[in-house]
């Protein structure tokens, strides 16, 4: 029951041929059996997940089922879920209960979906590996041939990969400011994609860096992913960057076939350091596509290898102004001291883990008086030049083609010594934050060592359509089936 | 441009963190570590650029300027760490 696609077992529920209880019990034991080995959640409901799923056979029974009824989801523990503890894997929401839904699950919910819990996430999703979270690392399902030691699922949303990728859940909610949505989905061998900056509303969403933070799904398959993003989009006026943009048929999007579309291949992302593997993969996804009717096209994006660094300006800047609510006041830990001013400073320094301190740190440090044009104001000048690249290379091309990382799944505990060897995993996937284009990582190959490598496709602003039907055609050519060790029965 | 340790020490204050003095050096190694790395930027010529502050280059929505919530005390003071009656509750700042 648990290893049939979202749009499969929503065929069935319609048919009757199983119930959303039965669907739901068979995940919640799923997610028991296994949860302990992966951490992939931090919080279980089973009595919401048992209610969501009554509610839902009760839909179906009286022929009103909605897009996504009876449909069991993980939702990354940054988005707020009224009357059920909301953390942003921090210590200092460790016991924040939100009294209010974030658009996004509202919107889930308003579709008929079931919430199984919250999942892990790196502190405030601010990492690469999932190791920042204050409530421990998750665990890779995939591991490498012959060696069981624990691999990172990859962050920020690496409790959301894991679990739709162990089979803990049918999909995910994930977000991602500098790719923390698609290099989960590369690391864990799954689907997701960061929409256009807009499409989904970041109310109740924990804050990070708000110019770039954008909520998407995380799925099994392409077509997954396109029928959960229809249901989180959609305008909402409680987020004035929210865009007033209709929400088309993603999943119709799908079938489009790629025949005629030209396609870009950006130099810039061919690096000398590049493993091997991953330039062949890269060769492969542009052979598929030429074979289904596309035509490869050479493109540049001059400023690619600044995108990282303008990035390490702007997120922590933006991340420092964000945090500076969390200051044991009006919610969340408070740790006392003599006067106010302590009180703000014991609690930060005690609620706040090691990599956001850095980040706020730099982040204040780029703001401060004397400093901001040196570092902010050029990075936001940097900014509209990366965004500049990617304007004018879609007046040559539909859409690009890149990979998703630049290597596949690592060890817990590697890439730690320095922060900086930890940013450079997001090295393919930030300037598409930068630039606020949607981008979509697809399963397309194993590595020698048996993991999943993904390929990234980025497309014009609002065009998620043509996203998914390049995605779906590599997934349909790359006819990816391998599965975890670690996968639920 | 490179941290001291003074220049560490000020902007944990003004992040409102408290730092031990024994975590001084290694936060200073790591601080500049990414902004040697960030230095990078200085190669950009980006003379006559206009800065691009948003998402996406999108004009801000008005709306009206009307009251659409309120009379939730309870609500807002639930996660307080403590309170008052109706008010949020900190270490006296006036003596």
């Amino acid at each position: 029951m648990i290893s049939l696609s979202l749009a499969q077992a929503r065929a069935a529920l319609r048919a009757r041929q199983m119930s959303a209880r039965e669907l739901t019990t068979a995940y919640l034991g799923a997610i028991e059996a296994l949860n302990p080995q992966l951490n992939a959640y931090v919080l279980v409901t089973p009595e919401v997940a048992l209610a969501h799923a009554d509610a839902a056979d009760a839909a179906l029974a009286r022929g009103a089922a909605r897009p996504l009824t009876g449909i069991p989801l993980a939702i990354k523990d940054l988005f707020c879920t009224k009357g059920t503890r909301t953390t942003a894997g921090s210590k200092i929401l460790e016991n924040f209960v939100p009294p209010y839904e974030s658009t996004v699950t509202a919107n889930l919910l308003r579709d008929g979906a079931v919430f199984l819990g919250k999942a892990n996430l790196d502190e405030f999703a601010m990492g690469s590996s999932n190791m920042t979270s204050a409530f421990g690392a998750v665990a890779n399902p995939w591991t490498r041939l012959g060696d069981n030691r624990p691999l990172v699922p990859g962050g920020s949303s690496g409790g959301s990969a894991a679990a739709v990728a162990a089979h803990l859940a049918l999909g995910a909610t994930a977000t991602d400011t500098g790719g923390s949505i698609r290099q989960p989905a590369s690391f864990c061998g799954i689907v997701g994609i960061k929409p256009t900056y807009g499409r989904c509303s970041r109310w109740g969403v924990v804050a990070f860096a708000s110019s770039l933070d954008q909520a998407g799904p995380l799925a099994r398959t392409v077509e997954d992913a396109a029928i959960l993003l229809g249901s989180m989009a959609g305008h909402d006026p409680k987020d004035s960057t929210s865009a007033n943009v209709p929400v088309p048929d993603f999943a119709a999007a799908c079938a489009r076939g790629v025949k005629g579309l030209r396609i870009g291949v950006p130099r810039e992302y061919r690096s000398d350091g590049m493993p091997p593997e991953i330039e062949a993969l890269w060769l492969q996804g542009q052979q598929w596509l030429r074979e289904q009717g596309a035509t490869i096209v050479d493109v540049s994006l001059p400023h690619t290898k600044y995108a990282l660094a303008t990035y390490y300006i702007v997120a922590p800047a933006e991340a420092s102004s964000n945090l500076a609510r969390y200051d044991g006041v009006r919610f969340g830990l408070r740790v006392d001291g003599g006067d106010l001013g302590e009180l703000y400073e014991n609690t930060r320094a005690a609620g706040f883990g090691a990599e956001v301190k850095r980040r706020v740190l730099i982040g204040t440090y780029v703001l401060s008086a004397g400093y901001y044009d040196a570092y902010n104001l050029k990075a936001q000048k940097v900014r509209a030049l990366i965004l500049k690249d990617f304007t004018d290379a879609f007046e040559h091309c539909d859409a690009l083609l890149t990979p998703t990382a630049p290597s596949a799944a690592f060890g817990q505990g590697e890439k730690m010594d320095d922060p900086v060897t930890m940013y450079l995993n997001d090295v393919f996937t930030v300037p598409a934050n930068m630039a606020g284009t949607p981008g979509l990582s697809v399963p397309a190959g194993l590595d020698a060592q048996g993991l999943p490598l993904g390929l990234q496709v980025l497309g014009r602003p609002f065009d998620e359509e043509t996203v998914f039907a390049v995605g779906a055609a590599l997934e349909r050519a790359a006819g990816f089936s391998a599965v975890p060790r670690i996968l639920a029965k | 441009m490179s941290l001291d340790p003074a220049t560490v020490r000020r902007i944990a204050k003004l992040a409102r963190i408290r730092v031990d003095e024994a975590q001084v050096p290694q936060l200073q190694a790591e601080l500049n570590g990414i902004l040697g790395w960030i230095e990078q930027l200085n190669e950009v010529n980006v003379d006559g650029v206009e800065p691009l502050t948003g998402g996406l280059t999108m004009a801000a929505p008005l709306r009206v300027d009307a009251v659409t919530d309120g009379g939730i005390a309870e609500a807002v003071l639930a996660n307080a760490p403590d309170r008052a009656d109706d008010y949020f509750a900190v270490p006296k700042v006036v003596e």
